[in-house]
């Protein structure tokens, strides 16, 4: 680590120092955590763009797929509403995979022609209609059993731990389906492909009742292991002993503790992935991959399978931010579809990692961590300074306006920041070396 | 059987809704063609651009209501929409002034002006939500109707209505009048010309002395009086909303990649494509079957392919089909 390395982290640590002292230490952690969630998915942006030069917007999306993980794996099992119909939905998704994928060997395996048209088209539609026909009444049933507290046919009831992978998993497949057909285009085809992907992802998740509650959210999904509840530890008289010994107040104590064993449950998974994709980068198949991001064309003709190995940087990195966020809904507690928004999901993750410094670890975590607190905290103090600023001016409609929008004063920080980097130092503030 | 009631069921929700759609998503995707034929690169700020000159035009024609005038039978924004296009049009060259000529110059790689043009959409948006509110906002006025519901059906004695709203027919004929405007600009004038011997060769278009700074500008202006009319149509057919026209990003580079990135044709060909499948797809067929068939096969359902909060996954899913099979568009675009 360099003098400057060492100077920028300790700058960024003092950012969350100040918000301690200044605001409180709640605050601070509460901030940090969120920082280092999204720090870990700015690794996987970074793993396909710093890595390989690949371009995806879905980080949004495969932020959901983990959450939606999380509620499958574990959010409690609704047996009645699984009786009414699960089976049924799970026998219908079935029967539409297979007629895709029938109609996958139609197309390779038939000759080109009009009957090979005719054949794949009508297995397509058939196998919708067909799909259709066993998935609708099955939803119906399956809907119907306790809509106001279920109506979905929950989850396997397992640990969070066993979720987070499950989520990566999960996006992992998703980021076969796209990577196969997006890549070894143009590159512009992959991110608007990714764009349209992750916006289909959350708007399923929003309108599948039966799977995740949609809109009407699932909340309740129980904490990883070893964070135990605040309340627990509040009527645990060893923990008040404890903590009235240390001086302080068993409320503020529980929920300090909640906050540091996420720390260390998110700071180890962060360590993991960073050594992780160290190990990569300073690999054969790291150095392989660098080449191939700097020139496709040598690559290629040193026999290098260009489009073979952008997949699989694509499935890795997408499978690092589906982690992250089955990690996101754990610590949440709940899964909220009306949250996901591309702006805070996937172009912040962005500004994050080009900040930083893309291709370098050090330098996403420093644009994680530097980002992740500018956006929570402009947030809390944006509307502050706007206060301080307007205060000269007569109370009135412009006032109150400025006042009001002050908010969304941080997407156009963002912007600025992003373009200002872009220009002035666009290999980001640690660059790759 | 009622033919001539499921004709009119049919135009009335599913015809008239797509032709009006689609010739919004046509200007829209004209613009993304434009830009990418010219300065080469996806430019993901456009629907943010449709947004910022909308909300111009809207504040305009707040002003103009307020003061009493008006256009007549028709909506009052069009009055205020070459002050939008002006404003737009102002803003984009600024941007590509202090951002976007840069990296024109350095020759980066169209990846990186996508990221750029990233930042760009960031601080659009944050702009026109500073000014205006992340709020719904309609702002249309004038005659509702052209062919109203009820004096259609007296006057014609079927069962169905029909509405012909004035806003469908202002986003059409504006429509065309915009597109035939662009096709004439670029095949007859010399700065048409020059424009397209620029997208077509870009070495040999300065050989033979034609100016990049001002293809580039001209290039701006029009993108940008597209994509105001684009979204001040939109908006004056449903509502205006930020994030809406955020989220038209979709359709609008689907429409464009459908018809070929790079060819005008294609992009208006691409936006009907779309807007057509959208609808058809996302509305329900109950109405216009239980018209067709005899009393006792009425359908039950509501004969809706895919509920309407999919209406993405169309736009997605046409997008896939063309990438797998012809990656250039229906109309041969220039890339690959």
């Amino acid at each position: 680590m360099t003098g400057k390395t060492a100077l920028l982290f300790g700058a960024v640590a003092c950012l969350y120092l100040g918000t301690g002292f200044l605001q409180s230490w709640g605050l601070a952690l509460t901030i940090l955590n969120s920082a280092l969630l999204v720090t870990i998915a700015a690794l996987g942006v970074n793993i396909q763009w710093g890595y390989a030069g690949l371009f995806s917007v879905g980080t949004m999306g495969f932020t959901a797929l983990g959450g939606l993980a999380v509620v499958l794996i574990s959010a409690r099992p609704n047996t009645e509403n699984w009786q009414a119909g699960g089976l049924g939905i799970f026998l219908a998704l079935v029967l539409g995979a297979l007629a895709a994928i029938a109609a996958l060997f139609a197309w390779r395996l038939m000759s080109k022609g009009l009957a090979r048209t005719a054949v794949v088209a009508g297995l397509l539609v058939g196998g919708f209609f067909l799909f259709r026909a066993v998935f609708d009444p099955n939803v119906m049933a399956v809907e119907a059993v306790n809509p106001q507290n279920a109506g979905n046919v929950g989850g396997l009831g397992l640990p969070s731990l066993i979720a987070w992978p499950v989520g990566g998993l999960l996006a992992a497949a998703v980021a076969w389906a796209i990577g196969k057909t997006a890549l070894g285009l143009r590159s512009d085809y992959l991110a608007i492909a990714t764009l349209g992907i992750a916006e289909i992802i959350v708007a399923v998740i929003k309108n599948e009742d039966w799977l995740a509650r949609g809109v009407k959210n699932i909340t309740e999904l129980p904490r990883p292991w070893p964070v135990p509840y605040e309340v627990d530890l509040q009527a645990d008289p060893g923990f008040v002993e404890t903590a009235t010994r240390w001086g302080m107040d068993p409320r503020t104590a529980s929920i300090t503790l909640v906050d540091l064993l996420y720390l260390l449950l998110f700071g180890t998974v962060l360590l993991i992935v960073i050594w992780a994709s160290e190990r990569a980068l300073h690999s054969p198949w790291g150095r392989m991959m660098r080449a191939i991001r700097d020139n496709e064309v040598s690559a290629a003709a040193m026999g290098k399978d260009v489009t073979g190995r952008h997949l699989q940087v694509f499935i890795l990195g997408s499978a690092v931010i589906g982690f992250a966020g089955a990690m996101l809904t754990s610590m949440d507690g709940q899964l909220t579809p009306g949250t996901y928004n591309p702006l805070a999901f996937t172009f912040l993750v962005w500004v994050m990692v080009i900040v930083g410094g893309s291709g370098n670890n050090l330098g996403t975590v420093l644009g994680g961590l530097l980002i992740g607190w500018l956006w929570l905290v402009v947030e809390n103090v944006g509307p502050n300074i706007m206060q301080v600023l307007t205060a000269p001016m007569p109370d009135g409609w412009l006032r109150d306006h400025l006042l009001g929008s002050a908010q969304h004063m941080r997407l156009l920080t963002m912007g600025v920041i992003l373009l200002l980097v872009l220009r002035f130092s666009p290999r980001g503030l640690i660059p790759e070396k | 059987m009622d033919i001539l009631n499921a004709l009119v069921a049919f135009l009335n929700f599913m015809f008239i809704p797509a032709v009006s759609y689609g010739a919004q998503l046509a200007l829209g995707a004209l613009g993304v063609t434009l830009i990418y034929s010219i300065l080469r690169f996806s430019n993901f700020a456009h629907g943010d651009t449709m947004a910022f000159g909308t909300m111009v035009t809207i504040l305009l024609t707040w002003w103009l209501q307020a003061q009493g005038i008006g256009f007549g039978p028709l909506p009052t924004a069009l009055l205020a929409l070459p002050v939008g296009i002006a404003a737009t049009a102002a803003l984009v060259l600024v941007t590509d002034r202090t951002v976007y000529r840069f990296y024109r110059r350095q020759k980066a790689s169209p990846t990186i002006v996508v990221i750029v043009s990233l930042g760009v959409m960031f601080v659009m948006n944050g702009i026109v939500r500073f000014i205006i509110g992340v709020d719904n906002q309609t702002f249309t006025d004038g005659a509702r109707f052209v062919i109203e519901p009820r004096s259609f059906m007296e006057a014609t004695g079927l069962s169905e209505p029909l509405a012909l709203r004035t806003t469908v027919v202002v986003t059409v004929v504006t429509a065309v009048i915009a597109m035939g405007a662009l096709f004439w600009f670029l095949q007859k004038t010399r700065t048409g010309k020059s424009m397209r011997a620029y997208s077509d060769n870009e070495d040999l278009a300065l050989l033979s002395g034609i100016n990049p700074d001002r293809v580039v500008a001209i290039t701006w202006i029009i993108a940008a009086a597209l994509a105001t009319t684009a979204g001040v149509l939109y908006g004056l057919d449903k509502s205006f909303m930020p994030f809406t026209y955020f989220q038209l990003l979709l359709p609008i580079f689907a429409a464009a990649i459908v018809g070929g990135l790079g060819s005008p044709i294609g992009a208006i060909a691409g936006g009907f494509i779309i807007a057509f499948s959208e609808v058809l797809v996302t509305n329900a067929w109950k109405k216009i079957v239980t018209y067709l068939v005899p009393e006792s096969m009425a359908p039950e359902g509501l004969l809706q392919l895919l509920s309407t909060e999919y209406k993405f996954a169309v736009s997605f899913t046409i997008l896939i089909i063309v990438l797998l099979f012809r990656p250039t568009g229906v109309f041969k675009g220039k890339s690959l």
